[in-house]
């Protein structure tokens, strides 16, 4: 239904097309099929038959005047000539310049070249989630990394709504709006940046790894700590937050950081890769949780307490918190320290 | 100078040639009036703006009714527009603006957050459908996504009804419970139009987004609180 026609038609006197390369797959809006009546109501339909109209007229004018230009004097034909002419190529303009600007965008926003990365079954994506937790022991040869996009991005957009939804609060006032670009900016920021990184330390080790696969690994890496803060900011315990975190960041870590280093060649190089990954990694679900864990405690503090300004930078340090919300005179305070 | 004569009055030389008996004329000489009949109708330039608006109007309407009861039907994918997910947009945007409780800074979703959430979400949402292969374009999708917030809006509408009388832990449930309702009812409503343009093994695999796109809207009409 989308998918691209082949050129269309060219005028006698020779038109601005340029042959470029047709594409044969579908690229995301195909501005040729925005004639297509298949499409919308009744606003299209009447401004095709209007072009088909007018193109009626522009044809049944040339071959009116044809007849005037060949009997009347040069003077009056000229003029006739002129504003058939004029509006013939006005409209023939108009038409390269829809084709070359289609021809651009389909060019430049192909999404095509991004279809073989989300070529996969539910149950290759089901897999390697699994396996994602799993390290591999051989680090002799180099493992097979998936180079798949669907999975990582799928990933990255559950993070963000589970980070959405660590905020809930019963009837308290929310900061939404930051929150969620901040969120949003988070977890693609963090997703993409860090492949870039290790991407680039891995090209400065001559480590044999790609960009796309680089990406699907650390996005696979995210399902880890996915469950980890799914289950964490529902259940309020910080040695189950501090078990989980070891146990399964450990392992989503431990897998990638395997992954590299039968990938690496040298002691040194691999030493660099794998230790800044691991400790990105482990650090990243760290701060997400006690980012988003102590903006709780400060929200149900300001509940109870004084009016606090409900702003994401509250004290890290939660005893602090506690005291500032039930000291009553600077004596208590000064006596804490 | 005959042949001067001759050229200067065009038809001279005509005036002895007469139409042969044997070819028959025939014709007729009215002008026909079925060309112009046919502009008329498709020209809708002519007619009253009440029946411009009015037929848009039952378009829109005709559509918010097969997502009320949706079944496997083709009619939000044929005759697709964005009217009806423009008004939702605005009207969900313009309920869930005014959630905060410090009017000085950003708080709760603002206009143009909820815009962005909602139309950048639909254009990745289709997007990968269109990468997994669907057979859908990139509007009907825009389309479908669009008008299946129905049940949303009606959610929030609810919920501010409901705050607006009381607030509490049973007003919470109250809510929970509407809005859950409401977002499976999207989801499921949106599966049933666009499941049928995808492989057959790939459904989970377009299914899920819609799920997560419908979960980040509900949460943001769960987590409205209205300014105190």
């Amino acid at each position: 239904m989308s998918s691209g026609s082949g050129s269309r038609n060219t005028e006698p006197w020779g038109s601005f097309d340029d042959n470029l390369i047709q594409g044969g797959g579908s690229a995301v809006i195909d501005m040729e099929n925005m004639d297509d009546t298949s499409g919308s109501s009744f606003e299209d339909m009447g401004e095709m038959h209007q072009r088909m109209k007018e193109e009626e007229e522009v044809a049944a004018e040339a071959a009116a005047t044809e007849d005037d230009v060949a009997d009347d004097g040069e003077f009056l034909g000229m003029k006739g000539l002129k504003g058939q002419l004029g509006r013939q190529v006005a409209d023939e303009v108009w038409q390269a310049g829809k084709r070359q600007a289609s021809k651009a965008f389909n060019l430049y926003a192909n999404i095509d070249i991004l279809r073989p990365y989300f070529d996969v079954e539910p149950v290759q994506v089901r897999n390697r989630l699994i396996e994602s937790l799993i390290p591999v022991r051989m680090i002799n040869f180099p493992q097979k990394i998936a180079g798949e996009l669907y999975g990582p991005l799928m990933l990255v957009f559950t993070l963000v709504a589970i980070l959405l939804h660590g905020m809930k609060t019963s009837g308290t006032v929310i900061r939404e709006g930051t929150l969620m670009g901040t969120a949003i900016g988070t977890c693609f920021g963090y997703w993409l940046g860090v492949s870039a990184f290790i991407y680039f330390l891995a090209y400065l080790v001559n480590a044999q790894i790609t960009m796309l696969q680089m990406l699907s690994l650390l996005g696979y890496g995210l399902f880890g700590p996915c469950i980890v803060l799914l289950v964490t900011y529902n259940i309020h315990f910080h040695f189950l937050f501090y078990g989980l975190w070891l146990l399964l960041g450990g392992l989503s870590t431990l897998r990638m950081v395997a992954a590299l280093l039968s990938r690496t060649v040298g002691q040194t190089p691999r030493l660099l890769l794998c230790g800044t990954l691991g400790l990105l990694h482990m650090l990243f679900l760290l701060y997400l949780h006690f980012n988003y864990h102590t903006i709780i405690e400060g929200l149900l503090d300001s509940l109870e307490g004084h009016n606090m300004a409900p702003m994401q930078r509250v004290a890290r340090d939660v005893p602090e918190v506690m005291l500032n919300a039930t000291a009553r005179n600077p004596g208590m305070l000064l006596s804490a320290y | 100078m005959a042949a001067s004569e001759e050229a200067s009055r065009p038809f001279a030389g005509l005036s002895d040639v007469s139409i042969a008996e044997d070819i028959p004329v025939e014709g007729d000489i009215s002008v026909p009036v079925g060309p112009s009949r046919r502009d008329d109708e498709f020209s809708t330039l002519d007619e009253p703006v009440k029946d411009t608006i009015m037929r848009d109007l039952r378009a829109v309407g005709n559509k918010f009714i097969h997502v009320l009861y949706p079944k496997r039907s083709s009619a939000l994918l044929r005759d697709w527009d964005l009217w009806g997910p423009l008004l939702l947009c605005v009207t969900l945007a313009l309920l869930l603006q005014g959630g905060a409780a410090d009017r000085e800074d950003q708080g709760g979703p603002q206009f143009a957050e909820v815009f962005v959430i909602v139309w950048f979400g639909s254009i990745i949402i289709t997007l990968n459908s269109k990468l997994l292969g669907g057979t859908i374009s990139f509007f009907q999708s825009l389309c479908v996504l669009g008008y299946c917030i129905m049940p949303l809006t009606v959610a929030m509408v609810v919920c501010r009804i409901v705050l607006v009388i009381s607030s509490g832990r049973v007003v919470f449930a109250v809510r929970l419970a509407v809005v859950t309702a409401s977002f499976g009812w999207s989801t499921f409503a949106s599966t049933a139009f666009l499941a049928d343009s995808q492989p057959p093994n790939r459904k989970a695999l377009v299914v899920y987004p819609v799920f997560l796109f419908y979960f980040v809207i509900a949460w943001m009409i769960l987590t409205y609180s209205p300014q105190q």
